[in-house]
């Protein structure tokens, strides 16, 4: 807006300015003071510290590749469950429902969204954790048991059971921006690849190719909330720092190590150690999430010069 | 060669046919999760709620007890919050939709969504070194801090996208009337966008009352009522935690009671919000 060279105008830009500014101070000051506390672990174990396979505190030994482990195949789990259903859930809200029945379901799905993370953990641990332990967990071992993935002890509690309550977790959050990024799409296009005789299905595949990069964008947004995730996979992946095959076995990510155990750390090097790998987690998912916006931002800029075109 | 191409056209329709109904089936597995997920809540929670597990203070195992002190807890740090992190929210919301056409906008607008996506617990982090270290001790002020910095960057967007919705010409009219810009924003555009920027905020709002992880060693918890903000104090979500990763059958039930307490809110916060906006959007 135009500047009416008023005083109150210069005031009033001036606090609006600094709020805005604060957004970004708050951000440079989380790195800012964690790497700062995260200085003597990096002095003491370098590079080193993300490859060590060992997590003992009382003997000073800090390696976080077991988190780092537990991590991405935690995340890896919950995308590869949560990708077909999500894409499902979106064509089917965007190309198919019609708008009657698409709004409650879209509503319910982002009621999922809504419920918080130790909700999910409780949900966890009481009703999903016994029906892997019971069902999911048998059957499995049962009909791909040859895998070194689905051997062992099924105590309910551990990898598979953190990566399906991820799933759930992530699923509106990809759901939400699919569906975005599908109506985006011009619907001359679909009108288009009808006319020329194409299926319902056949559409949906065309649109889909136009929509790629916005589906990916929301894949990694995705991927983002799953690496950052907390309570829930506090609640159900055993807090174990091991790297086992098995995804019935416990293991641990880099977030709820923290969760579980940063209120005890009471000497400095521990400390230090768990902030570096939380300074890890931070610049991680931000870095994810920035890559998410810019596949997404790709999306809306291309429709958009289309629009214009 | 006809056979061939009716064989083909019927295989279409059969592929057509399958994957529109693997998308319904898809929907229909979103929708029975929640119910799952909610119904659960519902059963199990309702057994344990009382009056007396709604105003008392947690007790040992066996002797009852209750939540008062934790929800009196989640809602002082959740107005403290409130308080500290809307007009700031709200303030970056105006400067981006008013002057943020320019490439500080643009990184605001970058960093404020990719904070949007930085995990809770670093929030926790964050304030614990700021503030707990400092402070020597946990407290209700740690805990709605780093709340408030969550809530920030959430409702500078959604301000932001609000104030967006004010048509141009209010704007104008209002400066050829002679008046200042910043009383332009003030009495004209924050009036037209003040239902939009509530209903952001009511969402941040219930947003953070779920956050557990950045409470858990800002505000740590508390077996009693406290009404001081630099005492540590308890939250709903912390409790929720506490009981279901206890050993106690009890300790569970009333893990459950809260959570239907908690998601209750939480559901209806957002139902409110849905009601009242869909005439608008």
């Amino acid at each position: 807006m135009a500047n009416t060279g008023t005083k109150g105008d210069k005031v009033f830009q001036a606090i609006v300015f600094a709020a805005a500014l604060s957004i970004i101070l708050i951000v440079a000051a989380v790195i800012a003071v964690m790497y700062q506390s995260a200085v003597p672990s990096m002095e003491r174990f370098g590079i080193g510290f993300l490859f060590g396979r060992e997590w003992k505190p009382a003997q000073e030994e800090f390696g976080a590749l077991p988190f780092i482990f537990g991590t991405v195949t935690s995340s890896v789990i919950a995308l590869i469950l949560s990708i077909p259903i999500s894409l499902g859930i979106a064509i089917f809200l965007v190309e198919q429902a019609p708008k009657k029945i698409a709004r409650p379901i879209a509503f319910m799905v982002e009621l999922l969204a809504a419920i918080p993370s130790v909700v999910y953990g409780l949900w966890g641990i009481f009703v999903l954790a016994p029906l892997i332990r019971e069902y999911i967990g048998p059957f499995l071992q049962a009909s791909l048991g040859f895998l070194p993935l689905f051997q062992g002890r099924i105590t309910g509690i551990g990898m598979l059971t953190a990566g399906i309550i991820l799933a759930l977790m992530i699923t509106p959050i990809i759901t939400s921006v699919v569906r975005d990024v599908l109506e985006a799409v011009p619907h001359t296009q679909r009108e288009a690849a009808l006319a020329l005789g194409a299926t319902k299905w056949e559409t949906t595949m065309i649109v889909l190719g136009n929509a790629a990069s916005g589906i990916a964008g929301a894949v990694v947004l995705g991927l983002g909330r799953a690496v950052g995730e907390t309570m829930a996979v506090t609640m159900v992946i055993g807090n174990s720092p091991q790297i086992a095959a098995s995804l019935f076995e416990p293991a641990n990510t880099i977030a709820s190590l923290l969760a579980a155990n940063f209120a005890e750390a009471t000497d400095e090097i521990y400390m230090s150690a768990l902030i570096e790998i939380g300074l890890v987690l931070f610049l991680v998912t931000f870095m994810v999430n920035a890559f998410a916006k810019l596949l997404i931002m790709s999306v809306a800029r291309k429709t958009n010069s289309a629009k214009h075109a | 060669m006809t056979t061939k191409t009716i064989n083909s056209i019927d295989r279409r329709r059969v592929v057509n046919m399958i994957m529109t109904s693997l998308t319904a089936v898809c929907a229909v597995f979103a929708i029975a999760v929640l119910v799952a997920i909610l119904g659960y809540i519902g059963v199990r929670g309702i057994s344990s709620l009382s009056i007396e597990f709604l105003t008392d203070t947690p007790k040992p195992v066996g002797e009852g007890g209750g939540i008062g002190n934790s929800i009196l807890g989640s809602a002082i740090m959740t107005l403290l919050a409130a308080f500290l992190g809307l007009p700031v929210g709200i303030a970056a919301g105006v400067y981006l939709a008013e002057f943020g056409r320019n490439w500080f906008g643009n990184t605001v607008r970058f960093v404020a969504d990719t904070l949007i996506g930085v995990p809770s617990i670093i929030i926790g982090i964050f304030v614990y070194t700021l503030v707990v270290l400092p402070m020597g001790r946990q407290s209700g002020f740690a805990g709605g801090l780093a709340l408030a910095i969550i809530m920030i960057p959430i409702v500078a967007r959604t301000t932001e996208e609000m104030i967006s919705l004010v048509p141009n010409s209010m704007r104008e009219g209002a400066l050829a009337l002679g008046a200042p810009q910043w009383r332009v924003t003030w009495n004209i555009v924050l009036p037209a966008a003040a239902s939009g920027i509530a209903t952001g905020a009511m969402l941040a709002i219930a947003r953070v009352t779920g956050e557990t992880a950045p409470l858990l060693f800002t505000a740590l918890n508390s077996r009693f009522y406290n009404y001081y903000l630099d005492q540590p104090m308890s939250s709903l979500t912390v409790q929720i935690y506490n009981y279901a990763t206890g050993p106690f059958e009890v300790e569970h039930a009333m893990a459950w009671a809260a959570t239907l307490l908690l998601v209750g809110l939480i559901l209806v916060i957002n139902i409110l919000v849905r009601f009242f906006t869909r005439k608008k959007f």
